[in-house]
């Protein structure tokens, strides 16, 4: 059966079935759902809901329930999601499994209200200080923001580090119909190095100092062999009318849905398009992307940000294709027309180059 | 012959890093016999903080969370949610509580968090060098207040156990200093009872202590010791601040 739902409520949704027992949160539009679903819903499952008294105390109540050996989440909008970035950083640090939900709003500073997709850096590069990266998923639909929402507490189990759902306003807003039937609690992981106290055993702990340089660089080692791995098995991304494509657009989130009409437009235009949709954004599908290199003319990453996620396309096609960019900031959406003018803009271009 | 007093088993047997005539040894000794007294060694969960005692997790010989810096109530919360029939406790100093970690403080011990708060006030920063920390006397010369804390430009001490006193979650709150035996026997009392109000499940419990630091304060282990009767109990007056009756 499928109901209707916001975005934000169905990630809260999908986190109590999926086995979410603690949330921790600061009030921030425009994901103020989030909570207010967990605060309604969670006591009914035993679980816990408590609002934070800032950000900042809020992914720390996440590391110490995370340490403790518990499945928890927290959720907040771009400016809170700054907040939150050093507790982050001693959480990948400590490798602590936690999910984190970011339904993006304009920015910098206080910045807007509207959707945005303009912390794709923060959330990919690390966000915090020190060497760390999060696994970072984006849904393109309310069932997808369920499913992702749920996947994700499994890998943070399996990976032993945050994840990160990167949803951006209209994701979490928007209604649309969802089904919950395939979400089911991931089967739980033994957690042995939590903090549950130490009978019977020797005392376990959660920590990320390492005073000593040589230990503390095998530490980001051994940190970046689980990134790698990460590389190697959970790349995503989808294709959509790629069969023949040689105008392929990037885009991810709202703005995937946005480009795929654009790619519909272009199709009717008798122009071959279609769009590679990171589902992915740490690991980037590098793979993906490289695999439709031959048959591309040319790359659009369309964004709504100042250009981001372009950066690490052009680090995937490394020059061998020319790579375009449109964007649209601050909260404003852009439209399918726009896309496909600079569909048109990059046909005409490469008809020239040719 | 018969033992009296042994090593404390809530101890590692790590030898501890800190200066000589430096309190937080005997904090951690005290702290680690009421754990061993109440039988709680294995139920118990510890955050250290940051500053010098930041590797506390090295010597308390139970589970161990090490925290941002400040941050320790609001990872004790998430503890002690998750397992609310385990003993949750911090260790922090004043630059980590009274000064970066105050709100996390005041909130815990607002929603009557059951855990129990080792609160070490030695009037500075101790770990970065000795600065001047908000809990540093008028007057008192620091590598940040070099002329002497200037009170109309930095400010006053900040008495926590008064500032927390009016607050409604907090069960169990007192003072004590460390300075001579009759008070470390007396400090003793006050953590433990702070441990058996969280075990009661009564609410929030902090126990500051008065503590010295020779190093940064430029004085001998016994003078700094005289400086902690002398001067500092005078601004920070030892007492039971808060008390739920049973």
């Amino acid at each position: 059966m499928k109901r209707l739902m916001t975005g934000n409520e169905a990630i809260a949704e999908a986190a109590i079935r999926a086995g979410c027992r603690y949330f921790f949160a600061y009030p921030i539009t425009p994901q103020n759902e989030i909570p207010e679903y967990m605060a309604l819903h969670l006591p009914e499952h035993g679980g816990v809901f408590l609002q934070a008294e800032s950000e900042i105390a809020a992914i720390n109540m996440v590391y110490g329930a995370a340490g403790a050996g518990a499945r928890v989440m927290t959720s907040s909008s771009s400016p809170g999601i700054s907040l939150k970035m050093e507790g982050i950083s001693y959480i990948a640090a400590a490798e602590l499994p936690c999910v984190i939900v970011n339904v993006m709003r304009g920015g910098p500073g206080l910045g807007g209200i509207q959707p945005s997709q303009s912390d794709y850096f923060q959330a990919v590069k690390g966000g915090g200080h020190g060497d760390y990266r999060l696994l970072v998923l984006a849904p393109a639909s309310v069932q997808e923001a369920a499913g992702l929402t749920a996947e994700a507490f499994v890998l943070a189990d399996y990976y032993r580090n945050p994840v990160l759902i990167l949803a951006d306003g209209i994701i979490g807003q928007m209604m649309e119909p969802v089904s919950f039937e395939d979400i089911r609690p991931g089967s739980s992981i033994d957690k042995p190095w939590a903090t549950t106290g130490a009978r019977g055993r020797e005392p376990n702990i959660i920590n990320s100092l390492y005073l000593d340089p040589e230990e503390l660089e095998e530490h980001n080692r051994k940190l970046f062999r689980k990134y790698e791995e990460m590389k190697e098995s959970e790349q995503r991304a989808e294709l959509y009318r790629m069969e023949d494509a040689e105008l392929v657009l990037v885009a991810y989130g709202t703005t995937a849905r946005i480009a795929m009409t654009a790619v519909d437009m272009a199709r009717e235009k008798g122009l071959k398009a279609g769009l590679v949709r990171p589902i992915s954004l740490f690991p980037f599908p590098e793979r993906i992307i490289r695999s439709t290199i031959r048959q591309a003319s040319a790359y659009l990453a369309v964004e709504m940000s100042m250009g981001q996620m372009v950066e690490d396309l052009k680090l995937v096609v490394n020059g061998e294709r020319p790579v375009y960019f449109y964007g649209r900031t601050g909260g404003v959406v852009p439209t399918a027309e726009e896309i496909l003018e600079k569909i048109e803009l990059m046909a005409g271009r490469n008809k020239g180059c040719a | 012959m018969r033992l009296i007093k042994g090593y404390p088993a809530s101890l590692t047997e790590k030898e501890f890093h800190y200066c000589p005539g430096c309190t937080h040894g005997l904090a951690h000794r005290l702290v680690a016999e009421v754990l061993d007294e109440l039988e709680i060694r294995e139920e118990a969960i510890g955050v250290a903080s940051v500053g010098c005692s930041v590797l506390a997790y090295e010597y308390f010989n139970c589970d161990m969370q090490q925290a941002a810096h400040g941050r320790a109530p609001a990872v004790a919360t998430g503890i002690k949610r998750v397992h609310p029939d385990k003993v949750v406790f911090t260790y922090q100093g004043d630059g980590d509580l009274a000064s970066i970690g105050l709100a996390e403080l005041i909130h815990a011990a607002n929603r009557g968090e059951k855990i129990t708060v080792i609160f070490i006030n030695n009037a500075i920063y101790g770990m970065t060098g000795g600065q001047m920390a908000p809990t540093t006397l008028p007057g008192q010369r620091t590598s940040t207040s070099p002329a002497g804390r200037s009170s109309s430009e930095t400010g006053f001490p900040l008495k926590i156990a008064e500032l927390l006193s009016t607050v409604e979650g907090v069960a169990y709150l007192a003072r004590v200093s460390l300075h001579d035996p009759a008070h470390i026997v007396e400090g003793k009392r006050a953590i433990k009872t702070a441990f058996e109000y969280q075990l009661a499940g009564r609410g929030f419990s902090l126990v500051e202590i008065l503590a010295a630091c020779p190093t940064n304060w430029g004085m001998t282990p016994l003078k700094a010791l005289e400086f902690v009767r002398d001067e500092m109990l005078k601004v920070y007056p030892k007492g039971v601040y808060r008390r739920l009756e049973k």
